[in-house]
């Protein structure tokens, strides 16, 4: 198949980027979207040009670092995918696709369509974790956990941090990556000591950042991939409230 | 603007930061909008008094004017306007935040699912502040002489010595004209646009939402959109169209179907 | 301790159940107040390198971690599926310590080192206590207690697993944990950064070369110990279940600066991923092993119906059930389509190799679902597979329910890696190699669900206790980044990044890779010959020099360069495939994952005469070959020399496996 490419280019960080056009000839439909850029890339490579820079790794939805916003959805408008999952034949021969890279002001551009999702380790480091010292676990059976509320936290907590959610928001919000978080580990006995303090360093340290505020538009679980409800950014809502009644009264 | 400031005390801190947090002031937005959409509800039964004829609006007008020796209504009239500039205050830093957020837009433009009147919900804020404001001058603190100055001449004749305003002739008066109907159409329209998504909203902010709750949150955010919509907008139509009447003459309420029914006949249909 | 030539493996004396309890006390320790004098480098930041990063800085030691992903959440550890194993015995179905340990010996074909093996399968079950601890949601019953399941073929359910994502859950608590040491200051974490060389000073690895791949920047870094954690060398075939970004790199400059490459030739083949359907592609997808248990594989009996499916003419409904090779039902009556991987993965080979391949490459096997519909339903056969039923129709673009899935075997692990001692500490002084990256555990093959659990026993468990005996006899901060072996390593890389931005040839590195992917995996994959590995060893070279001369990267070293990145990797790669083919070569016997066509059962066998084992398995050669080979790099181009660690088996009894 033959398609057009309208493709985000920017050289570095602090170049003015631009949308270039690329002529993609024969392209097996059989082929994923990543390896139609490959083969792309390749055909610049030999003609003397820069390839085309994407953040890709594992190549089968797991890993989070792809990242293309395709025709102006993160991940394409297929749903409960990521883009290393999208495949050439979902395409049409003749189509024109507009490739740019997650857009948000806490995502700074690398370069072409990489961006630096960074700020997300960071509200993780803020409290996105469970205080345990190695080694000093109890048995893992001595606390059970309903099958009901670790299978509540197991969907929050099959995030993979990808950032189609910000991506995809029209205040760059990353309450749904944040709320995932927060659900899984604040919905299981074990994260409940630290539940008050993950929530309040998580929220501030995501707005230090510079993502927006959710808006309840829902635009970020139309696009997961993981299919993460909205439903935990009400939860993280609520443990907000909670935790900061707490923090002002005790 | 404030600033976090060292000295103050631990209470003092906790609010502040919770004012300057991203969900702190969604919260805020939530309570406000959920205050004035309680309003909006007991306004628009008030009103619709209007179809009872001349007596039981004027009374239902003096009732708010005189509980708790009149000072009811301004209690009433100071809690909205902080109500109001709170959710004003908040969803507009809260925008602007939004914006530089999202500071490069898409090439290609797209949405998935958000619905288009949470789209606009700063710029149908924006005009319902501007309703509002023209809503108040109109009606509340009559700038228009014409309106100011109506006496309800029948209240008088059976209690000398007590005058009150003729709210009824006020309100069939100001819908005269087309232009004034046209601003309220639009006003209450972008309004009831705002509650489709405002009301939901409510529920999600507030964290009382969840996924099997999520539908009939959405369902009653519609409805009541649609019942204030049907609600206020039948007053000015039915003013404009002649359907109320100044003067009506006794007993003929009956001739007039009260809105209310229609009003549930669309949310049952919505639902 | 016991010693074998220059290699010391350090096992400690005594019982072997009493081994690690006894090393444990006789470890070295550093008080509390001396740790944070102590710097450590720790490269890779998956399950083995995230453990050790964050349980390290937890212990007070000063630590920097490196990793070329863009956060440490990425590494390929994620992708782990199945689930992790952990001799709990929860299930009271009679598991044990000594069980996994010994199931672990043999599926390694007794091929590892029975002290190590056993410290795994003691640990085991502390790694599920810390990762409960940290959040990870294991599935559990309805009582809330954890669920475990049967894997791999295990005749004991002591898998614990997180639906299909157990790498994922597991690499996410480890990170948690790792970022909370970060936002403490006891790591300082570099995403985006590769190591390009290793420092050796004074015969001791004391610091790494890295490369900022955003600015291109290549500075130095300087510890009193180096950490690598950095993974398998899969990619070396250019299409495996690896990540894009694997690669042997770090693992292979330690090899160059002196550290042993132990079985480099043990590689696992997992035989049910989705077939290449042309040459555009980048890697290859696994599908759930768990599919065989109700999938039934076969191809046609006759080549000619195998060419009109792959020509499109014919579809497999056409193919009449008397027409049809159920192979692995009819070889292996017994275990059927539930035969251990490598066999499976051989017999899909030989099916392909004979012209009955069934994918338009001609290399693919049907993996049918019909009789099963038939006999449980449909709803019964969703129920259990919907989920990868789904990302099969999704990737292949046909839907298993009505047709049947295709499948072929594909790289999956490699068993090999770094020589370490049982403190896992390389023959290099102060070079640490942890998970994947090291040989130790899984012998010539590797159990399912043992991978994770190796990465975080490593991790969490075993380097923080012996590292120490290492360390504790190190000034703290004796060497900085001044010190000339510095010097000499960055100007090395300097001059090794100007070479390859600098030649400006004709072909793409990605064409190299495939060059050398195809020739390795025909010629050192599923099977091999004592005259495929001389030709391999003979072609490498030439490819090699080839892309010295005529490979072309485009753009400098002072931004993201995709490119370069992948040309310093396939530089490596380029050595790394002589060293494998090298080893295989030498290794005159079948064992796991590695198959010498030479070395099989025949029909003149005893053992095969007897009913024990089939003509066409694997057959060991423990007389010569147990051992372990750690190759030691003599430069590029030259035969590496061979270092033997003899095994020694005092506690099990060496056997010939059978699965009949």
């Amino acid at each position: 198949m033959n398609l057009t490419l309208k493709v985000w280019r920017q050289k570095n960080p602090t170049d003015h980027g631009r949308i270039e056009t690329y002529e993609a000839r024969d392209i097996p439909s059989e082929a994923s979207f990543l390896e139609m850029l490959d083969i792309v890339n390749e055909r610049i490579i030999e003609t003397g040009g820069e390839p085309i820079h994407f953040d890709h790794d594992c190549r089968e939805g797991i890993c989070g670092t792809c990242s293309l916003t395709i025709n102006g959805v993160p991940h394409s408008k297929e749903r409960g995918i990521t883009t290393c999952q999208v495949h050439m034949r979902k395409f049409r021969d003749g189509d024109t696709i507009w490739i740019e890279p997650f857009r948000a002001k806490a995502f700074p551009i690398v370069r072409d369509l990489v961006v630096d999702r960074s700020s997300f380790d960071r509200i993780i480091a803020a409290g996105g974790y469970i205080s345990v010292r190695t080694g000093s676990a109890q048995d893992a059976n001595s606390l059970p956990v309903g099958k009901v509320e670790a299978d509540e936290a197991f969907d929050a907590a099959a995030c993979i941090g990808c950032g189609a959610c910000v991506a995809s928001c029209k205040n760059a919000s990353a309450m749904l990556f944040v709320g995932a978080k927060a659900a899984h580990l604040n919905l299981l006995p074990q994260g409940k000591p630290e539940k008050d303090r993950r929530v309040l360093a998580m929220v501030r340290q995501m707005d230090a950042e510079g993502f927006g505020n959710c808006t309840n538009q829902y635009e970020c679980e139309a696009v997961c991939p993981k299919s993460i409800s909205a439903d935990v950014i009400g939860k993280l809502n609520r443990d907000f409230a909670q935790a900061a009644v707490k923090e002002a009264v005790s | 603007m404030l600033k976090g400031n060292h000295k103050m005390n631990p209470l003092g801190k906790a609010l502040l930061q919770f004012w300057q947090s991203s969900i702190g002031r969604k919260i805020i937005v939530a309570v406000t909008g959920a205050m004035l959409v309680l309003f909006l509800l007991g306004h628009v039964a008030g009103n619709l008094l209007v179809f009872q004829g001349k007596e039981a609006m004027n009374d239902y007008a003096q009732f708010l004017h005189t509980m708790l020796h009149g000072q009811g209504v301004w209690i009433a009239r100071i809690g909205l306007l902080v109500a109001f500039g709170l959710h004003i205050w908040a969803t507009i830093s809260l925008t602007i935040e939004n914006r530089a957020a999202r500071n490069a837009r898409y090439a290609y433009d797209n949405t998935v699912q958000a619905s288009k009147s949470s789209r606009i919900m700063i710029w149908s804020g924006m005009t319902v502040i501007a309703f509002v404001v023209f809503h108040i001058l109109h009606f509340t603190v009559r700038v228009s002489p014409e309106l100011a100055n109506l006496p309800d001449t029948a209240y008088a004749a059976a209690n000398p010595g007590e005058a009150r305003h003729d709210v009824y002739a006020m309100v069939i008066k100001g819908f005269k004209n087309p232009l004034v109907t046209l601003f309220y159409i639009v006003g209450v329209s972008l309004l009831c646009s705002h509650l489709s998504h405002g009301i939901a909203s409510i529920f999600q902010t507030l964290g009382i939402r969840s996924r099997k709750s999520a539908g009939f949150e959405q369902k009653l955010g519609w409805a009541i959109s649609i019942a204030l919509w049907i609600g206020f907008l039948s007053i000015p139509l039915s003013a404009m169209f002649g359907i109320l009447k100044e003067n009506p003459k006794p007993h003929h309420k009956a001739e007039i179907s009260p809105p209310p029914a229609s009003v549930q006949v669309v949310a049952t249909s919505q639902g | 301790m016991a010693s074998n030539g220059t290699l010391n493996s350090a096992i400690p004396s005594g019982p072997l159940a009493d081994k690690w309890t006894k090393h444990k006390n006789e470890s070295k320790l550093i008080n509390p107040a001396n740790k944070r004098k102590y710097s450590v480098i720790v490269v890779g930041s998956g399950l083995a390198g995230g453990a050790a990063a964050a349980t390290l800085s937890e212990l007070g030691y000063q630590v920097k971690c490196f990793c070329y992903q863009d956060s440490p959440r990425r590494a390929h550890s994620i992708a782990a599926q199945g689930g992790i194993n952990a001799s709990k015995n929860y299930q009271n179905d009679g598991d044990s310590v000594w069980r996994l340990f010994y199931d672990t010996i043999k599926g390694g074909d007794f091929r590892s080192r029975e002290a190590n093996v056993h410290r795994l399968a003691e640990v085991s079950g502390n790694i599920i206590d810390q990762c409960v601890a940290q959040g990870v949601p294991f599935a559990r019953e309805y009582g809330g207690l954890l669920d475990n399941r049967s894997f791999g073929g295990a005749q004991v359910s002591r898998t614990f697993y997180a639906r299909g994502q157990t790498g994922q859950q597991l690499l996410i608590g480890c990170y948690q944990a790792l970022e909370k040491e970060i936002s403490r200051g006891g790591v300082q974490m570099f995403p985006r950064t590769e190591m390009l060389d290793l420092v050796v000073v004074n015969g001791h690895a004391k610091g790494i070369i890295v490369r900022d791949l955003v600015t291109g920047e290549i500075s130095r870094h300087a510890a009193d110990t180096v950490i690598l954690a950095t993974g398998g060398y899969g990619n070396v075939f250019y299409l495996s279940t690896n990540a894009m970004g694997c690669n042997v790199m770090a693992a292979f400059r330690a090899h160059k600066r002196g550290a042993y490459f132990a079985n480099p030739c043990y590689t696992q083949i997992h035989p049910t991923c989705i077939p290449v359907s042309g040459d555009y592609q980048s890697k290859l997808t696994l599908m759930s092993e768990s599919l065989r248990n109700d999938g039934r594989i076969w191809v046609p009996k006759s080549k000619e119906d195998a060419a009109v499916i792959r020509a499109g003419q014919k579809t497999a409904a056409d193919i009449p059930e008397d027409a049809r090779d159920y192979y692995l039902e009819r070889k292996y009556p017994s275990f059927g389509n539930l035969a251990p991987r490598d066999i499976s993965s051989r017999s899909a080979k030989e099916a392909c190799d004979e012209g009955r391949g069934v994918a338009s490459t001609g290399l693919g096997v049907f993996l049918d679902f019909r009789d099963a519909i038939a006999r449980l339903g449909k709803d019964t056969i969703e129920a259990r597979y919907g989920n990868l039923f789904e990302m099969y129709a999704k990737i292949a673009g046909a839907d298993p329910y009505t047709s049947p899935m295709m499948i072929y075997p594909a790289v999956h692990y490699t068993m090999g890696g770094l020589w370490v001692d049982y403190n896992l500490m390389s023959n290099l002084p102060g070079l640490h190699v942890l998970g994947e990256a090291n040989f130790s555990d899984h012998g010539a093959n590797r159990l399912g669900a043992s991978a994770l659990m190796q990465g975080l026993a490593d991790g969490y468990f075993v380097i923080p206790t012996t590292l120490p005996n290492y360390l504790a006899g190190e000034t703290p901060g004796s060497v900085t980044t001044a010190d000339p072996a510095f010097d000499e390593a960055e100007t090395a890389v300097r001059e090794r990044t100007s070479k390859l931005l600098s030649i400006q040839g004709k072909r793409t590195v990605d064409s190299f890779h495939r060059e050398l992917g195809l020739l390795v995996w025909d010629k050192c994959g599923m099977a091999r010959t004592k005259e495929g590995l001389e030709e391999a060893i003979a072609k490498i070279p030439a490819i090699r020099e080839e892309f010295w001369q005529n490979v072309r990267v485009p753009g400098d070293g002072d931004n993201l360069n995709a490119e370069l990145e992948k040309a310093g990797r396939v530089a490596d790669f380029l050595e790394f495939g002589e060293l494998m083919c090298y080893d295989a070569l030498d290794r005159e016997e079948s064992c796991g994952g590695h198959f010498r066509e030479e070395y099989q059962f025949t029909e003149d066998d005893e053992a095969v005469k007897s009913g024990y084992t089939n003509p066409g398995e694997a057959m060991r050669r423990d007389d010569e070959f147990c051992h372990v080979s750690a190759w030691e790099s003599t430069g590029v181009g030259n035969k590496p020399k061979l270092h033997k660690e003899k095994l020694e088996f005092e506690s099990v009894k060496l056997s010939v496996r059978s699965y009949k």
